[in-house]
Formats: structure tokens, C-alpha cells, sequence
């Protein structure tokens, strides 16, 4: 230790030292040879060559613009409907979870535990045209004789919605599980509806979970191409699935390294967008 | 209409937990379903032959001990190179911190798809990497690092200096003070972020399918098999994973209550000699 005592100051460096190497070499090296990747020109048999080749960022916004709008708006919606759908469970669990807390948050994490695939291939199952969702549906009459939901942007967004739920649940909880409930009472105290107590201070306090929440379930919601695979047609393909498939099936990597850097760059327009929408202390902080 | 209220937020809580747990549901009933053909998605008749015998598919088999392995492997990397970012994070103050936070945050922020597409471009172009176990291994610590980061961070911020002080003013070195102050005390933050590397990393299939090559782990061995009809021993092996998982969870938030307790002892509460001596002893 008499080497740390002599060099405190170098301490800090040497804790970090292997970690932000890890993270510079196997992180900003290879957005590096995206970049690069993204500018070249040729075909897989012949050869790639850089040759600043920004018709390819052309090519990724005129003639996939559909499936980059599709992904971002599958997962606008996605985020919102799991924002809908958990703020009143997390408030739920936050305010009368008692001692079981820890158990009902246990539970809301529970489907991370089951192998993503795994978990929308269920889904498959439950959404299947002999299912009992579709059987139902189709006698209440919301889906024709022949009405499906498997192969339809509502299975695709129900799967992308579910798969990433606990992202949103879990900050909501973190956030109103923080609050003072001194402060609701106060407001009560001074005459505040139960309802301007909740507009007023309880969701003002929540807020930093919201964000958090949002942008937790949204970015990653973007790339996805699992359950547009196992839940869509090509019909629904998003981005993810395009980039993939310009990879692996075209053998197209300067097209696949472009949009990649597009939906890139499209998600952070919009953090950007939603940053000033809100402030960005919020976001920060 | 308080009544009315309290009951309709519960309704709907069961409601949600019931969305939620619905398909694992699913998954564990068709463990045990006899699917009789190649395809698991009609529930057929119950059978347990599955279980018993779970790893009859051996490309399955080989396709989970292999994930496992990594899982094992990157979540005890990233844990050793997060837990020292953190430490540094949090401890000292240094020029550059900006910029270290910016670069944890940043993987964490980008869309996985595009970090797999950025590994696969670094692999295809530097030929000294080969596609398979290393390329995964090394994809799969690369964004388990930032995760275990937070998780440390959050346990170091909560941390009572004043414990470490007293260790130092009964005559602990600073190596002492750390290996028996400092550790015990933030282990729970340390083995929570080992644990969700760990299912980051056996979980994973974006950032797998664009690295492996021809190597298999457990998610791209079901995503092979979707398109042929999966074997019921998938679900079988999910639902083991998911136990141990469980298992592990609970474990974690066990000791992190445990640590806090510890972490409570303060000397004006110890009234009687008599209360103390367990406390002290338990320490």
C-alpha cells in the first residue's frame, strides 16, 4: 500500500485503467470501424474500399426510411403503453406493497429471468390462431371469423411492450418509493384534492422515474428484431431486422454499418427532442 | 369511495401481475406437455418424460454448458473491472470523471443491434479476431461493465464512511480496513452486479447472433430451432434457469438486508452491554 500512499493521486487512474481500456477498446474502436465501414463502397466478392462513399446514409434514409419510422413509432408506442400500463403498478407497490415489497418487485422482474426467446415464443403460443386470445376475441366479435392477431403490428408492439416492461416498472418504482409521503398529507393537509395531491406532488416526484423509465424502454425498444421475427411478417420488419439481414444475408456491411449509425443517430435526435422537452436537469439528475 | 379506490388500484395490480406472469406460466405447462410431433405450441397431454430427462438433446446440452460458461466467465470480469471503476468513481476526485461517467453511460444508451453491428465490423476488419467463444466472451463484458458500475455505485454512495474511519482509528491498515470494512460491507452491491452481468450475459442474443460465427449458445440454439420446432427440453432448461435465478434473487436481497442491519449498529444504539455483544459478534 506505501505505493498508493506515495501516489494517491494516481490511484483513481489505476482502478480505472482496465475497465475504460475494456470499454475504449471493444466499444469506441469498433463505432470507429463503423464509421469506416459506413463510408466504403463495393461488393462483398470484390472487396469493400473507403472511399467516403456518404450515398450510403442516402441509401439508409430514402430507401429505408419505412422501416426506421416503423421502429421508431413500434417503440413510441411501446414505451407508452408500458409507461400506462406500470406507473399504477409501481404506485401500487410503492405505496401499500407493505413488507411484501420486495417479493412484488421479485415479480415484476420475474419475466427477465425467463430466456428473452423464450418468453416471446410463449407469446406465440398465446397469440396462436387455435389460442384462447384469438378464440375469444373472435367470439366477442373484435376480430373477424378469421381475424388473427399473431403476424400483426399489434402482436409485434404487444411482444415489445411486454418484453421490456420491467425497464419502465422498476425506476417508477425506485422513484416513488422515495417519496416522502409527508409531503402528500401536507398537500392534504392544505385542502388538495386526493387527485391535485397526486398531480401536484406525487407525480411532479415521479418524474425522474418517468424519464428514466422512458428512455430505458425506448432505446433498446428501437433495435429490437425479435419479436418483429417471431411475432411479425416481414410486414413489420424494423430496422434491427434490415440490419441484420444486410449483414448476414446481403453481405452488405457498409449498408448495414449506415443504418446502424442512422438509428443511431435518429435516437439520440429524439433524446435530444425529449431533453429539452423536459429539461434537462431532469435528465441528468 | 376511498374504499372503492384502494380496491380498484389492487384489482388492477393483480390484473398487471397476472400480464406479467401469464407467459411464464405457459412456458412452465409446456415443460411437461407430450407434444407427440416436432411442434410445441398445442397443448397435446402431460408427460414428465422432459424432465427427467432434460438434457436428452445434445446439441441443446452443448448449447447451455457453453453459455454458461460464458456467463460465468464475463460476469466475473466485469464485475472485477466495474467494481474498480466504481470504487474510483465514487472514492476519488479526479480530472476526467465527466468523460469516464460519459463513457459507462454511453453502451448502456445505444441501441444493442448497434453495438453488435460496430463488434462485428471491429472482428471482420482486424483478422486477428476469429469469430466464436472469445468474440462473444469479449462482446458480452464489454456491455456487462456498465451495468455492474451503476449497480456498485449505487451500494458505495449509501456507504457509511464513518465505519472505515473508526476501523482506522482502532489501528487497521488501509489493506485491513478495506478487506474487512469496506468489502463485506458493499458485497451485496458487488454480487447483485455479478448477478445481472450473469443474466445479461446467458440472456443474450442480439450482440451473440452477430458474434459467434458458427459458435452456439443457449438463445441461438432456440432461435435455430424456431424455425424447425423447438424441443420441449428448451423449456425445461428455461425453467431450471429461471429457479436458480429466482433462487439467487431472493439470496441477494437477503444479504442486502442482512448488510444494512450490520450497517445499522450504531454505538448510541447499543443501551445495554448485553445487546451489543451479539451485534458486535454477528459483525
Amino acid at each position: 500500500m506505501g505505493f498508493f500512499h506515495r501516489h494517491r493521486g494516481l490511484t483513481p487512474y489505476l482502478l480505472l485503467l482496465p475497465g475504460l481500456a475494456w470499454l475504449a477498446v471493444f466499444f469506441l474502436v469498433p463505432l470507429g470501424f463503423l464509421a469506416y465501414q459506413s463510408l466504403q463502397s463495393g461488393t462483398f466478392d470484390v472487396g469493400y474500399a473507403f472511399d467516403w462513399a456518404w450515398g450510403n446514409y442516402w441509401d439508409a434514409l430514402q430507401r429505408y426510411h419505412p422501416w426506421l419510422v416503423r421502429s421508431l413509432v413500434y417503440a413510441a408506442i411501446a414505451t407508452l403503453l408500458a409507461l400506462v400500463i406500470s406507473y399504477p403498478l409501481a404506485y401500487w407497490i410503492a405505496f401499500r406493497g407493505g413488507r411484501w415489497k420486495n417479493v412484488l418487485l421479485v415479480m415484476i422482474i420475474a419475466p427477465f429471468f425467463v430466456t428473452y426467446l423464450i418468453r416471446t415464443l410463449a407469446w406465440q403460443t398465446i397469440l396462436a390462431d387455435q389460442g384462447p386470445v384469438v378464440s375469444l376475441l373472435r367470439d366477442v366479435g373484435i376480430l373477424g371469423a378469421n381475424g388473427r392477431v399473431l403476424a400483426t403490428s399489434t402482436a409485434v408492439v404487444a411482444g415489445i411492450t411486454y418484453n421490456f416492461l420491467p425497464f419502465m416498472a422498476l425506476p417508477l418504482y425506485v422513484a416513488l418509493e422515495a417519496i416522502d409521503h409527508r409531503l402528500i398529507e401536507a398537500a392534504e393537509d392544505l385542502y388538495a384534492s386526493k387527485l391535485q395531491a397526486f398531480l401536484r406532488v406525487t407525480l411532479p416526484l415521479s418524474m425522474p422515474g418517468v424519464v428514466a423509465g422512458t428512455l430505458l424502454t425506448f432505446i433498446p425498444a428501437t433495435g429490437d428484431f425479435i419479436n418483429a421475427q417471431l411475432l411479425g411478417t416481414p410486414k413489420q420488419a424494423m430496422i434491427g431486422n434490415v440490419i441484420q439481414s444486410k449483414f448476414f444475408n446481403l453481405l452488405d456491411y457498409p449498408g448495414a454499418a449506415a443504418l446502424s449509425f442512422t438509428l443511431m443517430a435518429a435516437v439520440l435526435i429524439l433524446i435530444a427532442i425529449y431533453a429539452r422537452a423536459i429539461g434537462t436537469e431532469k435528465l441528468t439528475g | 369511495m376511498k374504499f372503492v379506490r384502494r380496491h380498484l388500484l389492487t384489482a388492477y395490480a393483480i390484473f398487471a401481475f397476472a400480464y406479467l406472469l401469464v407467459p411464464i406460466a405457459v412456458v412452465i405447462m409446456f415443460s411437461f406437455n407430450d407434444p407427440g410431433g416436432r411442434y410445441n405450441f398445442t397443448w397435446q397431454g402431460f408427460t414428465l418424460d422432459q424432465w427427467k430427462n432434460w438434457d436428452g438433446v445434445p446439441a441443446l446440452k452443448d448449447a447451455m454448458i457453453l453459455s454458461l460458461e460464458i456467463a460465468l466467465l464475463a460476469s466475473v470480469v466485469a464485475t472485477v473491472l466495474g467494481t474498480l471503476i466504481a470504487l474510483a468513481l465514487v472514492r476519488y476526485g479526479f480530472r476526467g470523471r465527466g468523460a469516464t461517467n460519459l463513457l459507462i453511460f454511453v453502451p448502456m444508451a445505444t441501441p444493442e443491434v448497434v453495438l453488435a453491428a460496430a463488434l462485428l465490423t471491429l472482428f471482420l476488419n482486424v483478422t486477428v479476431f476469429t469469430l466464436g467463444f472469445g468474440t462473444i466472451l469479449i462482446a458480452h463484458i464489454m456491455f456487462c461493465i456498465s451495468y455492474v458500475v451503476v449497480t456498485v455505485k449505487a451500494r458505495l454512495i449509501g456507504f457509511d464512511r464513518s465505519l472505515e474511519e473508526a476501523a482506522k482509528d482502532l489501528g487497521a491498515t488501509p489493506f485491513e480496513t478495506f478487506r474487512l470494512v469496506t468489502l463485506p460491507l458493499i458485497m451485496p452491491g458487488i454480487f447483485g452486479g455479478a448477478m445481472l452481468a450473469f443474466a445479461l450475459s446467458i440472456d443474450d442474443f442480439v450482440i451473440s447472433n452477430f458474434n459467434s460465427g458458427t459458435t452456439v449458445t443457449f438463445p441461438l440454439y432456440i432461435f435455430g430451432a424456431a424455425q424447425r420446432g423447438i424441443p420441449v427440453e428448451v423449456n425445461v432448461i428455461a425453467m431450471i434457469l429461471f429457479g436458480v435465478t429466482v433462487a439467487a434473487m431472493g439470496f441477494v436481497t437477503w444479504q442486502q438486508a442482512r448488510a444494512e442491519r450490520m450497517a445499522s449498529v450504531r454505538p448510541e444504539q447499543e443501551v445495554a452491554p448485553s445487546q451489543a455483544l451479539p451485534a458486535g459478534a454477528s459483525a
